[in-house]
């Protein structure tokens, strides 16, 4: 916080990592792979720095950015700030926490770039753009900024897929191309109406102006837009039945990808209707909260459901997080402090779950060439650390007290059964299926008979240690010590409550 | 008295320059022996080109002013689009001039170019035109030469077709134009522009409203033949697959764009002071529902049919006709930021077409298909090709950090900011560009994923290089930093008073 443009050197300090790797000979992997995992490194330092001094009490304003950057339509004699858009960055207690998950996760998936096989240079440089499209998304101020690196995270993770997924890679990268696509059109013509109407894509200015006594806009519209906003994010978040696509990607791409995939692209969905649709539109959002919260429990219980019956080990992992998104939604739709503050750790916590469990998805299909169920077994025996960290791993996602996602899930049902108890009642099932299909699958794999020999089969190695130590980590600090995430939350809740009238 | 003499000859510099090095190079070509290469024909038309750019600029400061009787006009309109159609047209030479099929071009190389020199003044009279007669003059210079460009390939088949093709449906159209523009003049008794804009409010009969109406709808449907707008479209697809790639660059984005000038010119100088004799509104109000229908029709149909492409200059006819339903969206809507939003559209438009139509005749020139299938690989053939063209596509899907993106952000903005807003045609935009994903990113999973038929790098001459490059960069600069072409505009485009 110490010098000026802190927040845009966080972000495009992936970009030195891009630059160094044009220079290195396309043979030398050792080198790209070490430059790739380090280029990462600057961003998660600052993230921590700032994070700490916020922690320390330091005040959040003091990283804002502005600088002029295009100004459309100006007339002689017209307002300056009119049509204006600057290039604004920005963080709140939210964002910087989303940051700094972004900054970890992206280092720790730079580990598990070990697994790629071919074109290691392309790979990294794919992947460091990648990186600097989520961190911006996250600091962006305005929306036609947060849009561009949107967009930003969209055609790389698009050539990630394609060219270093499994069998199916083409077939995946299109549906995430085109599904994200819809999305992302959807969103365009939201921003651009808010634009056009009010001159503005600032999102503070946004919601002072719609939500004053003379709004710009008919409250029809505003409901349209929200609900263009919702589509828009749902199919990021995926709220079903938009989810299709996501879990082809989580079948087909790369192992690093996938755990930035459900680790961080997904969280996108779920903070832009945060931030946006309940920051921009909050009187229409408390209007659809119903619906929301229906849209919600479905969603875990369809993903519950379906996760139980699947035999690929990934396919279980890709519809539970379906249902784990639908827990956010759940939280959201309540209104209140708690729901909303589950919702938010639940995003925090699902990101690290769902990296650590991928990471090991990828241990195993190095070592194994399978996921599926049926074929393993008695991974306990072969590769007992391994199996460890995969019951560990299982636990923390069906929520067991003391780790992350039963911080989460408990609040966001305490929200929801504070408002509306029979769709909360409906919605626990869902924590009980949870239950029932990640211990199906893992028992399944880690105990009983062995169904191969596991001669020359190492167990895991001390490289690979390293993210699945520290992201367990992490998941055991947030569920023990809760506040370590709500204290720097709290600033952001209150303003959202307050958009909320509550 | 006024005398020859006594007009200000100094505006029509840029058009002079461009004239005597045409009429030079012919004479050079016939007197220049058999053995000498003719590229330096070509470069020293780009000379010219460049001369006239310079020259130009040089203008660009200066008043609006008339000669010879009004009927040729330097205006702020005429300015900053003339920098788009020289610009365009010295990208396109360097095209030309490194251009180097299997069959049927050396003999020809000469007239190649002074051709395109008198395409290219025909488009850049049309833009200063202040009266109908200059207008179609221009207009025929620009439609007669490129007729001939298209054939150029003699004893190529698909280039004889093509060529016929359009000699036909170009006269079709040009005839139509004609007799609307005859309706104007029979009403008003006059061919100046600026003079009928005094005389047609004063009409208020509605016989002769009805009559205007018939105009207008000729003269646009005989226009929206050059922009090549559905349903006037079906000659696009077949000429720009048979021309050389050159030319096809050329019609893509130099006869694109005079077709727009020409279209705006005639739309807002004439039928804007048409008033409905009940209502008061001008004409152009109540026709902007068929603008709007013609913009929805035509980017869907561009979109669509360029899926089942699989001729790469086929699909990026159908792309291009996409893109000029984009630009007419923004025609539709009448914004007051018409101009602004037309015009860096068609910026962008020209740099990623043009770099896009380079890349493709350096992949295409040696080998006797142009199937989709001949970028496969590219990116291990030649990775500098495969990323830059990466960078024009994705500016032709409209992906931020490209200078596409921020001409369709314009292009919502004039859609969405007038009142009533226009909602469907805005969706329809954004539903389309998703269609056109598939496609272009078809043309990615080409270059990027598929293994090439055969591992020999793919050689550039540098003047190529250095035009796809210039392109690329372009493109991007003007997609992080629009505001240097916003503010060019906002300072020499002057919100073009001289029309109103």
């Amino acid at each position: 916080m110490n010098f000026p443009y802190f927040l845009s050197i966080l972000i495009f300090s992936p970009l030195l990592g891009v630059l160094l790797l044009m220079f290195v000979p396309k043979k030398n992997d050792k080198l790209i792979k070490v430059i790739g995992f380090c280029a990462t490194l600057p961003a998660l330092i600052l993230a921590l720095v700032a994070f700490f001094q916020y922690r320390a009490g330091a005040d959040l304003a003091a990283l804002s950015e502005r600088v002029p950057w295009i100004q459309f339509f100006w007339f002689k004699g017209m307002d300056e700030q009119l049509f204006a858009i600057d290039y604004e960055l920005a963080v709140n207690g939210f964002s910087l926490i989303m940051i700094l998950l972004t900054a970890l996760v992206s280092t720790l998936a730079a580990v598990a770039a070990i697994y790629i096989k071919k074109e290691w240079k392309g790979f990294f440089m794919l992947f460091l753009l990648l990186e600097i499209g989520m961190l911006g998304v996250f600091a962006a101020e305005n929306l036609v900024l947060f849009f561009i690196f949107f967009e930003i995270t969209l055609i790389p993770t698009f050539f990630l897929i394609g060219k270093w997924g499994y069998f199916e890679k083409e077939r995946a990268a299109f549906s995430f191309l085109i599904y994200n696509g819809v999305g992302s059109a959807v969103l365009l013509i939201v921003i651009m109406i808010l634009f056009a109407r009010t001159g503005t894509t600032n999102i503070d200015l946004l919601s002072t102006l719609l939500n004053s006594g003379d709004s710009p806009m008919s409250s029809s519209m505003k409901l349209g837009l929200l609900i263009a906003l919702l589509i828009a994010f749902g199919v990021k978040l995926p709220i079903f039945p938009l989810h299709s696509w996501m879990l082809r990607v989580h079948v087909q791409a790369p192992p690093a990808i996938v755990m930035i995939h459900s680790g961080i692209l997904l969280k996108i969905g779920a903070y832009g209707i945060i931030r946006f649709a309940m920051g921009i539109f909050p009187e229409q959002f408390t209007s659809l909260a119903v619906l929301i919260a229906i849209l919600g429990v479905i969603n875990l219980l369809y993903g519950a459901f379906l996760a139980f019956v699947q035999t690929d080990f990934k396919m279980v992992l890709a519809y539970s997080s379906v249902s784990h998104m639908g827990i956010v939604l759940i939280g959201l739709a309540a209104l209140n402090e708690a729901g909303i503050q589950g919702a938010i750790f639940q995003v925090v916590s699902h990101g690290l779950i769902s990296a650590l469990l991928f990471f090991l998805v990828g241990v195993l299909y190095e070592r194994l060439d399978t996921t599926e169920i049926p074929k393993l077994g008695g991974l306990a025996k072969g590769m007992p650390l391994t199996a460890g960290f995969l019951l560990a791993a299982g636990l923390a996602s069906l929520g067991l007290p003391g780790m992350s996602g039963f911080v989460s899930e408990f609040m966001a049902f305490l929200g929801l059964f504070g408002e509306m108890p029979i769709i909360a009642a409906v919605g626990v099932i869902g924590i009980i299926m949870t239950a029932v299909y990640i211990l199906r699958a893992i028992l399944g794999m880690t105990y009983g008979e062995a169904k191969r020999d596991f001669v020359g089969v190492t167990d895991i190695r001390p490289i690979e240690l390293f993210p699945v130590v520290t992201l367990l980590a992490f998941i055991i600090l947030i569920g023990v010590y809760p506040s370590v995430l709500s204290q720097p939350l709290q600033a952001t809740l209150e303003t959202i409550m307050l958009g909320l009238g509550g | 008295m006024e005398t020859l003499l006594s007009f200000e000859w100094g505006i029509m510099a840029p058009e002079f320059i461009i004239l005597i090095v045409a009429t030079g190079l012919s004479l050079i070509d016939l007197f220049l022996p058999k053995r000498v290469d003719r590229k330096i024909i070509g470069w020293i038309g780009f000379a010219g080109i460049v001369l006239a750019i310079i020259s130009l600029v040089g203008l660009l400061d200066k008043e609006v002013t008339t000669i010879l009787y009004d009927t040729f006009r330097l205006d702020a309109f005429a300015k900053v689009f003339k920098l788009l159609l020289l610009a365009g047209a010295a990208l396109v030479i360097v095209l030309a001039i490194s251009y180097e099929p299997k069959e049927g071009m050396q003999e020809y190389r000469g007239e190649f170019f002074y051709l395109l020199m008198a395409a290219l003044l025909g488009a850049m009279v049309m833009s200063s035109s202040g009266d109908l007669i200059t207008l179609f003059v221009g207009l025929e210079l620009l439609s007669m030469s490129s007729y001939i460009l298209v054939g150029l390939r003699k004893t190529n088949l698909q280039s004889n077709e093509s060529a016929m093709k359009y000699v036909i449906n170009g006269s079709i159209a040009t005839a139509i134009t004609l007799f609307g523009l005859s309706y104007l003049y029979g009403i008003t008794g006059t061919t100046n522009l600026q003079e009928m804009a005094e005389f047609l409010p004063l009409i208020n009969d509605n016989q002769y409203l009805y009559l205007l109406g018939i105009a207008f709808f000729m003269v646009f449907v005989g226009l929206s033949f050059k922009i090549a707008t559905a349903p006037f479209h079906m000659w696009a697809p077949d000429v720009y697959q048979g021309a050389p790639t050159p030319v096809t660059a050329f019609l893509g984005v130099v006869s694109k764009t005079a077709g727009f000038i020409i279209i705006i010119r005639v739309l807002l100088s004439i039928f804007a002071y048409i008033h409905n004799g009940v209502t008061q509104e001008p004409l152009l109000v109540n026709v902007q529902i068929y603008l709007a229908v013609i913009a929805g029709i035509t980017m869907i149909v561009g979109n669509v049919v360029a899926l089942r492409q699989r001729n790469v200059k086929r699909l990026f006819a159908y792309s291009s006709i996409a893109h000029a339903g984009y630009i007419l969206v923004a025609l539709a809507t009448l914004s007051v930021f018409m101009f602004d939003i037309v015009w860096y559209y068609l910026l962008a438009y020209g740099l990623m077409t043009i770099g896009a139509f380079a890349v493709i005749q350096v992949v295409t020139e040696k080998s006797d298909s142009e199937d989709i299938s001949q970028f496969a690989g590219l990116y291990r053939r030649s990775p500098a090709l495969a990323i830059m063209m990466g960078i024009f596509i994705l500016s032709l899907a409209g992906i931020p950090a490209t200078a596409g993106f921020i001409g369709k952000l314009n292009i919502f903005i004039g859609a969405f900011a007038v009142e009533p807003g226009f909602f469907v045609l805005g969706s329809i935009m954004i539903a389309t560009t998703i269609v056109s994903y598939f496609y272009y990113f078809g043309v990615m999973t080409q270059m990027f994923f598929r293994p090439p038929a055969t591992e020999t790098k793919i050689k550039v001459a540098p003047a190529m290089m250095i035009v796809i490059f210039i392109c690329a960069l372009a493109t991007v600069v003007f997609g992080l930093f629009p505001n240097i072409a916003i503010d060019f505009f906002q300072q020499y485009g002057d919100q073009f008073k001289d029309f109103m």
